[in-house]
């Protein structure tokens, strides 16, 4: 029987998972991270409460599978935690949700299950693998694009996706409930929620406040003309395209426009400057594992929740970077996020804007 | 998918036909409450005393110097707390125990020390888990009420000289409890040999059910109730007993005592064949607990730079059940006290393995085990150098 391991967080989802990839006749172990959170707030990491330990492991008690509880914490601390705070660093808005896709999740506890003696690992992610010529796996955006999680699994090598399997991802969401309704399993989703786990409900700006006190310099706000507005009070605090909070007087709404972190400067301007037409990407992987050899039409999602719009992606540097120029200014456009690439339901490839 | 093969014995045994087999009737035909004076009580009473000969011919004790409990845990809770509260109204407030105690003993150590106004003095451990007579006669004072030491340890399976211990604490007026809870399976419990006042056992490790235990309390010793209510147990523990599960207890440890030899004799050799093929085969191994001073059916290791909960995942995927001294379902690895108390350092104390034997192991099964060992802890060492 080929083995699976299924990363399972007691939520409907990756529950269906197992099911599903059970019924299939796999022979299914149910794996559960356990992550960093800072000291005294342990049981309050979203993605490893005790509640949805629990959870899990009733789940798999309910499917007859074993179930292993796995300590993250060390390798989580070194590379999401700490890139976070580096992102902040160099005075961007990181997504650690990217990096603990690629280095916890389809590294470490890849490497856990494939220990394990798995030929596979399932999570409870809406997205779709599809088989091309070549061998070659194809990410695509789940049947529900409303519940479409491909934008943070734009991480994945060819590597990862042959070991990867997405069942939840072939079904609408109110099927998912169904199935897991027929299973006897819990319906109700994980709070879905834009806190990072490792906050644990704090306020970032607290926690950088703590984890990297040199990062709240005040320091000179100023318009796009460069005429001085007045002071802000660490980079860190703000947000591309934030309009409250900023604290300077002025007739017509000002907008956060960008971070210079080597002169610790915020930049404001109108509404009419907040778009960009163009954007750089860097640390681009293409799902393919390589470039396009040219330019290309692609509708380019540049946050997790933003809507994809029309544009032309360049590929640089042999792939390792992306040049990307759309059709209108978009807004939003934030360093440290990812610009995903779209050409139909399926993902090309995304990296890191910059 | 076919059962893992089971190398947990230490953690519980299977309840044995023959002891499932006697307890039966007492579920429902013959139900009755011991306390009650009518026909049904009385065949109940009848069946509690039986027990009660049972268990206390095993220990060479009076039938009323046996307390029946709902577990070991709760018979160590019995004699710590109700040593220590007389112990505190008779200006004794100390209490000697180790660090390499089971739970149950020094968690209730620690509340009686936090709460209560008892002063613990926790006695060190040599470098293979024993307590030894010098450390003892160094800590016993005329303030000393109760000395608890366990008979033998559940993680490094080191037995302790307790007939030595308890003459020393005797010859201050010291009252002395082991917890013979991991021991009773393979050692003699003869608490006359032992010299023990009081003495703890739990039927889960020799084949009988889990939830019902016992607490030998030599005739004399003052103990204040922790369960208070009707008068069973001689005032010492209240509540309607258990009495299918007093009836299988006494019959599971009569057969242990009735076949103590023979289950020395199955599980022993292959205990040496575990522990010489390991320090052997596998590199960085080292034994913990005491060589030959130890319960026959275990062997107990430590790996360096192995993370001992992976390990335990990697072998229960591969078919094998056994336990770490840093096993933890939530994915928080830390050493245990045990293993921190031998003094080890953090790279080896977190990979710690415990395999203990029993009856229906075979020596196929432990081949097998033995052949698949190796590459498991060389994957773990291999994952764990790359993870960080």
């Amino acid at each position: 029987m080929t083995k699976v391991v299924v990363a399972m967080s007691g939520g409907v989802d990756s529950s269906v998972a197992a099911a599903l990839l059970k019924q299939q006749g796999y022979d299914v172990v149910g794996m559960m991270l356990r992550l960093w959170s800072a000291p005294g707030k342990e049981d309050s990491n979203r993605c490893c409460t005790p509640d949805s330990m629990a959870q899990a492991r009733r789940v798999a008690a309910k499917l007859d599978i074993p179930f292993y509880v796995v300590d993250a914490k060390n390798v989580f601390r070194e590379t999401v935690v700490q890139y976070f705070l580096d992102g902040y660093a160099r005075g961007e808005t990181p997504n650690p949700c990217l990096m603990c896709n690629r280095q916890i999740r389809w590294t470490f506890l890849l490497d856990h299950a494939l220990a394990l003696g798995a030929e596979f690992m399932a999570t409870g992610h809406y997205a779709r693998i599809r088989n091309s010529e070549f061998g070659i796996r194809n990410l695509l955006r789940a049947v529900d694009e409303s519940k479409d999680q491909s934008y943070v699994l734009h991480v994945l090598t060819q590597e990862k996706l042959q070991r990867a399997l997405f069942p939840v991802g072939e079904y609408p969401k109110p099927e998912i409930r169904k199935i897991a309704e027929s299973f006897g399993l819990p319906t109700a989703s994980r709070a879905d929620s834009q806190d990072l786990c490792f906050l644990a409900g704090e306020d970032y700006r607290n926690f950088l406040q703590r984890n990297a006190p040199q990062l709240n310099q005040p320091g000179e706000i100023i318009r796009t003309d460069g005429k001085v507005l007045g002071q802000h009070n660490g980079l860190a605090s703000y947000t591309i395209g934030q309009r409250k909070g900023l604290g300077v007087a002025s007739p017509v709404p000002l907008y956060v426009i960008t971070k210079h972190a080597t002169h610790n400067t915020l930049v404001v301007g109108t509404q009419d400057e907040l778009g960009f037409s163009e954007l750089t990407a860097r640390d681009v992987n293409w799902i393919s594992g390589e470039a396009p050899p040219a330019a290309f039409r692609a509708m380019v999602k540049i946050r997790y929740t933003a809507k994809p719009v029309p544009a032309e992606v360049t590929p640089l540097a042999g792939g390792a970077r992306a040049h990307v120029r759309f059709d209108a200014p978009a807004r939003d456009v934030t360093a440290g996020q990812a610009a995903v690439f779209y050409v139909g339901e399926e993902v090309l490839g995304g990296g890191i804007i910059e | 998918m076919t059962d893992p093969i089971y190398l947990d014995y230490a953690a519980t045994t299977p309840v044995d036909p023959r002891v499932l087999g006697v307890m039966m009737p007492y579920f429902n035909a013959s139900f009755g409450n011991p306390s009650s004076v009518h026909r049904y009580g009385q065949r109940a009473e009848a069946a509690l005393d039986s027990a009660r000969e049972t268990v206390a011919s095993v220990l060479h004790c009076r039938p009323e110097e046996i307390i029946f409990t709902s577990c070991g845990s709760e018979s160590d809770n019995l004699a710590l707390r109700g040593a220590m509260m007389i112990g505190l109204k008779n200006n004794r407030p100390w209490l000697l125990t180790s660090r390499t105690e089971h739970h149950a003993v020094s968690k209730t150590a620690e509340q009686l020390e936090k709460y209560y106004g008892v002063q613990v003095e926790w006695l060190p451990v040599d470098a293979r888990g024993a307590v030894t007579p010098d450390a003892m006669r160094h800590a016993v004072c005329d303030g000393t009420a109760l000395a608890s030491v366990m008979l033998a340890n559940n993680e490094i399976g080191t037995i302790n000289p307790i007939a030595e211990l308890a003459a020393i604490c005797h010859e201050h007026g010291i009252l002395f409890h082991t917890d013979a809870v991991q021991a009773a399976a393979y050692l003699d419990v003869d608490v006359t040999k032992l010299g023990v006042d009081m003495l703890s056992l739990g039927s889960h490790k020799f084949y009988g059910p889990k939830g019902v235990g016992a607490l030998y309390v030599k005739k004399g010793t003052q103990l204040l109730p922790h369960t208070t209510g009707g008068g069973q147990e001689f005032g010492l523990r209240a509540g309607t007993q258990n009495v299918p599960y007093i009836v299988g207890f006494a019959e599971a440890l009569r057969l242990t005592a009735q076949e103590r030899e023979e289950r020395v004799a199955h599980v022993q050799p292959l205990r040496d064949q575990i522990i010489g093929r390991v320090l052997e085969e596998i590199p960085d191994s080292q034994l913990t607990g005491h060589p030959e001073n130890r319960l026959p059916n275990h062997a107990s290791f430590v790996f360096k730079d192995v993370d001992g909960n992976l390990l335990l995942q990697l072998l229960d995927a591969a078919g094998f059940a056994c336990s770490s001294g840093s096993a933890c379902k939530t994915g928080n690895p830390e050493p245990s006290e045990v293993i921190t108390a031998l003094g080890l350092s953090r790279d080896w104390a977190l990979g710690s393995l415990r395999i203990t034997l029993g009856k229906d192991s075979t020596p196929e099964q432990t081949d097998s085990f033995l052949s698949t060992l190796p590459s498991l802890v060389e994957k773990t060492r291999h994952l764990s150098a790359t993870d960080h």
